[in-house]
């Protein structure tokens, strides 16, 4: 692989969209493909390109037998997202743990003395009322969406932001009872309970978690395990 | 980011600060192997390495090839079965084999 090519396939991978990489196993020669682009040494008659194209709609990383060549395909998806909001204590141990599993992370907290750099060092804040933060953020099947301010005046407006969108993932800190209360403002707000039961609370798996540290820890197994499909996943 | 994208950010710094690069990659899996296909290790001419093909059991054979690769040789696929006792520093003890494709980074 040339060093060019190199610094395509990782401007391809920093747009955060998806994409592959088609490698000729025996030549080395290479395609990288995008939404926009097409480039690379490599070429592919049309019968091979549809194969090409049928392991990219898989959407699983593999090689393609072809009668006079061995093709590995690597696809990827989309970069993962998560919009934290509540620049609260917990915050601090979420961004960071959220960033190491390889998520984009967005603090979103109308109090800029919660969303601060001093708190957040190198991380994308937005100091705005979730009602406006989170749908212009436009939440997709890649991300997640938590809430920590125990305020429902900040909580409710991300989490009706975030059941408008298609996030995999909703959670809510809170107690059981608090839960419970948030769930009837919801309701009063027109979700039904198949709406409803998409808002994770009280958040994360039940590790018995404690410190601020330890509910960052419980938050991201859950989500984990919603994204992998993990049995874990689902609430009794 | 990613872990692929912090093994080729790490590559292409390698290789433009001058340094030989090789670069591996999981291009297929059987059994209960350790990294998922895609998984990247990037090796440079001094022996460092960034990221994983393996949980650590293959990683030392793939870079003997690496460094091979980055003095002149061809992109190569290495295979790896389950260990026995003779190879067991290049084997998966895990019972999984796997493949890798191992390119120079020009």
């Amino acid at each position: 692989m040339k060093l060019a090519f190199l610094e395509q396939l990782l401007d391809a991978s920093r747009s955060r969209s998806a994409g592959a990489l088609v490698t000729d196993l025996g030549s080395g020669a290479q395609r990288l493909l995008t939404l926009q682009h097409s480039v690379g040494d490599l070429s592919l008659d049309d019968e091979q390109f549809a194969r090409v194209r049928r392991a990219i709609d898989e959407d699983r990383s593999q090689i393609v037998a072809m009668p006079t060549r061995e093709v590995f395909v690597e696809v990827w998806s989309a970069a993962l997202r998560l919009i934290v909001v509540g620049g609260v204590h917990t915050a601090q141990s979420l961004v960071p743990l959220a960033k190491l599993l390889g998520y984009d992370v967005t603090l979103v907290d109308p109090r800029a003395a919660f969303a601060s750099a001093f708190r957040f060092p190198d991380t994308s804040l937005i100091i705005e009322w979730p009602e406006v933060a989170v749908p212009r953020l436009e939440p997709d099947r890649r991300t997640a969406v938590v809430t920590l301010t125990h305020n429902p005046r900040i909580d409710d407006p991300a989490l009706i932001a975030a059941l408008r969108s298609e996030a995999f993932y909703i959670g809510a800190l809170g107690s059981r009872r608090t839960h419970e209360q948030r769930r009837e403002r919801l309701g009063r707000e027109g979700f039904d309970a198949a709406a409803l039961n998409r808002v994770h609370g009280p958040i994360g798996l039940a590790i018995g978690a404690m410190t601020p540290a330890e509910i960052a820890v419980s938050i991201m197994a859950e989500i984990t395990a919603v994204l992998r499909r993990s049995p874990l996943a689902v609430r009794a | 980011m990613s872990d692929s994208e912090q093994v080729l950010s790490e590559a292409a710094a390698w290789r433009r600060g001058g340094l030989g690069v090789a670069l591996a990659t999981v291009v297929s899996t059987w059994g209960s192997s350790p990294r998922p296909v895609g998984s990247k290790l990037a090796v440079n001419e001094t022996g460092q390495m960034i990221g994983s093909v393996s949980g650590g059991c293959v990683e030392g054979a793939v870079v003997q090839t690496a460094l091979e690769i980055m003095r002149g040789g061809n992109s190569s696929v290495l295979e790896f079965g389950v260990s026995d006792e003779q190879a067991w520093e290049v084997g998966l003890a895990c019972g999984g084999r796997i493949r890798i494709y191992v390119e120079r980074i020009l």
